[in-house]
């Protein structure tokens, strides 16, 4: 197959034997049409017309003197996507892969509400039916995104199980799929999962490192020195790294959830994880000495996630990548300088990439110009994130 | 040369001349002590006995065996102590453990097969590793002398149910239905030709499991069938039980019931 299915020792298909036909129908179709002009030029369209690409390069000039990024702070604008975060690139690239196997239903796990509002805008836009899992805390804290699913048709399945968070929801997610699998595409939102969604998911977000390299290069006449992203699968972070995996003068960091800090509960797979199985795929992994996968915490509900996409962990095995971690309270203050000095509320997923280059200011400036991936933005997080600063309407 | 878990569990199957009985015990559900008791008291009823490691994320399983997993975790059980229960049982009928393979890795295959094989264990079923992913721990399985325990699923194409034939070993679990365990299967045509099927590309014995709760369904199933496996009821018998002594007087009773149905 030419589809990759490891990155390095990681990947891999490790998934009850009743989906393994559907992954082998899914890694055809995606090798059928994956460079098939009808397929593309549908795509091409929806993604100019309906996503709004190419999503603008901007820099942060404010920002970048706040923090001292004397050669320039550039952010990739995804939270300009329809939908408002790089998610909607992945849904409508698989939802139109799953009206072409002839699929009558979509599902999909979300941690955030990005995922599942892009795959039920996606659904809702080819007409087929959609049920997104959640976990109960998670529908709790972005009650925004619950609410927009529900508008746009889809059912939001709530998931009691573990913490009542991605993880959770992404098993449930796997378990319909394994009952329904006949007429049911799942829509995986990260670069996760069994292959060949690690590679799919990659691939259709490779446009936001495509288009970067590019703008960058009009705009500043040189690559970046560094790219950041936050890193929770990591598919934002695999999209933009795409773009300059083979400029090996680009710095590559990625930003995992540190939570409350070193001492405490995090989402920091690749710094303090160790490699196992979990959906599917061989990846770096939080656990316990039995294999028992331990329970993630982030203040944002899209990091929060105890496993990482297995190209993410091969990228940090042969260095190059750079993984680090910015915790909860280090996103929240970047949030809200974002917010009050360059007027964009970002996602607190994307909060974390902020946090990093602030706090890494010192370092990263001499490698010159930092390309941030603002990989959504803050609306949804507004409840919680106005709770933890003391933000509130009332009168 | 002793006897390999696999020559035991195909003889099991040779010596009874009827289909097996596979009841599931999941380790540690309700506690510790009780899952032993449990298992014990069907081991006078059961041909092979299965017995579960509870994991925390088990993509197989459906709310039942979920959530007695996750019971068996919160009270501190241990792949360990489940391998312990299994060396209990080692008098009783062959014993083969369901492990999903993070468990496998996280103590290093080669390491967690000799484990079982010096508890007695005769296969281990892993169902998130399918057949192509599985050449490490079938290596290490073979060296202890475990038999690796492959799933075929109604899914399962002719290709995949020959490769899975050819590796197989002691015998193959077919899962009934396309979904998770604890839901409700029916004998009918489609099944009947999915046993047909597997039987063309696979020469080990067939054990069909997945939604089985009744003697009825386990003798139709022992018609096509070399055996039938019981889980999700059981945990469910055991978990309405009023107390332990009811637990346990449920667990037996439900196994003569089953292994009645089963005898010719």
């Amino acid at each position: 197959m030419s589809v990759n299915m490891r990155f390095g020792p990681y990947g891999g298909r490790y998934v009850p034997e009743t989906v393994i036909g559907a992954l082998d129908e899914l890694t055809e179709a995606y090798e059928r049409y994956k460079d098939d002009p009808d397929f593309l030029s549908e795509l091409g369209v929806l993604l100019s017309h309906y996503v709004g690409r190419p999503t603008p390069l901007y820099r942060a000039r404010r920002l970048e003197q706040a923090w001292g990024i004397d050669k320039g702070l550039w952010f990739k604008r995804e939270d300009l996507c329809h939908t408002g975060a790089h998610k909607i690139n992945n849904a409508l690239g698989q939802v139109l892969l799953a009206r072409r196997m002839g699929k009558q239903r979509i599902i999909a796990e979300t941690g955030a509400g990005q995922h599942g509002v892009a795959t039920a805008t996606a659904s809702a836009l080819v007409g087929l039916g959609c049920r997104v899992y959640m976990g109960r805390t998670d529908m709790q804290r972005q009650r925004l995104n619950v609410i927009r699913m529900r508008m746009l048709g889809a059912e939001v399945f709530p998931v009691d199980s573990g913490s009542g968070t991605l993880k959770d929801a992404t098993s449930e997610a796997i378990r319909d799929w394994v009952t329904n699998v006949d007429t049911t595409h799942y829509i995986i939102g990260s670069a996760v999962g069994p292959a060949p969604y690690p590679e799919i998911v990659a691939e259709f977000q490779s446009i936001i490192g495509i288009e970067s390299r590019a703008q960058m290069l009009e705009e500043t006449g040189a690559l970046p020195g560094t790219v950041v992203a936050c890193v929770g699968g990591g598919s934002n972070a695999i999209g933009i790294f795409r773009g300059f995996l083979d400029d090996p003068e680009v710095a590559l960091v990625g930003v995992e959830a540190g939570g409350e800090g070193p001492a405490g509960r995090h989402g920091a797979s690749l710094a303090q994880g160790r490699p196992g199985v979990l959906h599917g795929s061989y990846s770096y992994l939080l656990q316990d000495p039995d294999g028992q996968v331990a329970e993630a915490h982030s203040v944002s509900a899209g990091l929060d996630y105890p496993g990482v996409g297995p190209e993410h962990s091969h990228l940090r095995d042969i260095g190059r990548v750079r993984y680090v971690n910015a915790t909860d309270d280090a996103a929240l203050s970047a949030f809200l300088e974002c917010s009050r000095m360059e007027g964009l509320i970002p996602a607190l997923e994307t909060s974390h990439a902020l946090a990093h280059v602030r706090d890494a200011a010192a370092e990263l400036r001499g490698a010159g110009p930092v390309l941030v991936c603002l990989s959504g933005r803050g609306d949804k997080d507004v409840d919680q994130a106005g709770a933890a600063l003391g933000i509130d309407a009332s009168a | 040369m002793p006897e390999s878990g696999a020559e035991r569990l195909e003889r099991t199957f040779r010596d009874a001349g009827r289909p097996l009985f596979v009841p599931y015990v999941m380790g540690g559900y309700p506690d510790i002590d009780a899952s032993r008791r449990h298992a014990q008291l069907l081991a006078p009823h059961a041909d092979i006995i299965e017995l579960g490691i509870p994991f925390s994320d088990p993509l197989a399983d459906g709310p039942t065996i979920q959530a007695a997993g996750q019971a068996a975790l919160d009270g501190g059980t241990r792949p360990m102590d489940v391998l312990d229960i299994a060396g209990d049982l080692r008098d009783g009928p062959p014993v083969v453990v369901m492990t999903y393979f993070n468990t496998v890795i996280a103590q290093g295959a080669d390491e967690f097969l000799g484990t079982a094989a010096e508890k007695g264990v005769a296969g281990v079923i892993v169902p998130d590793l399918p057949v192509d992913e599985a050449d490490d721990v079938r290596r290490a399985a073979r060296e202890a002398g475990v038999a690796l325990i492959a799933l075929a699923a109604p899914t399962t194409d002719d290709d995949r149910m020959a490769a899975i034939g050819e590796q197989a070993e002691g015998f193959v679990y077919l899962v009934a239905v396309t979904g998770v365990t604890g839901g409700e299967m029916t004998m009918d045509d489609r099944l009947r030709a999915l046993v047909a099927r597997a039987r063309r590309h696979i020469p080990v014995p067939l054990v069909v499991g997945f939604g089985v709760r009744t003697p009825d369904q386990a003798s139709q199933i022992g018609e096509v069938a070399d055996g039938v496996v019981i889980a999700s009821e059981i945990i469910r018998r055991i978990g309405d039980a009023p107390d332990p002594g009811a637990a346990d007087a449920a667990v037996g009773e439900f196994g003569a019931g089953i292994a009645e149905a089963l005898r010719p």
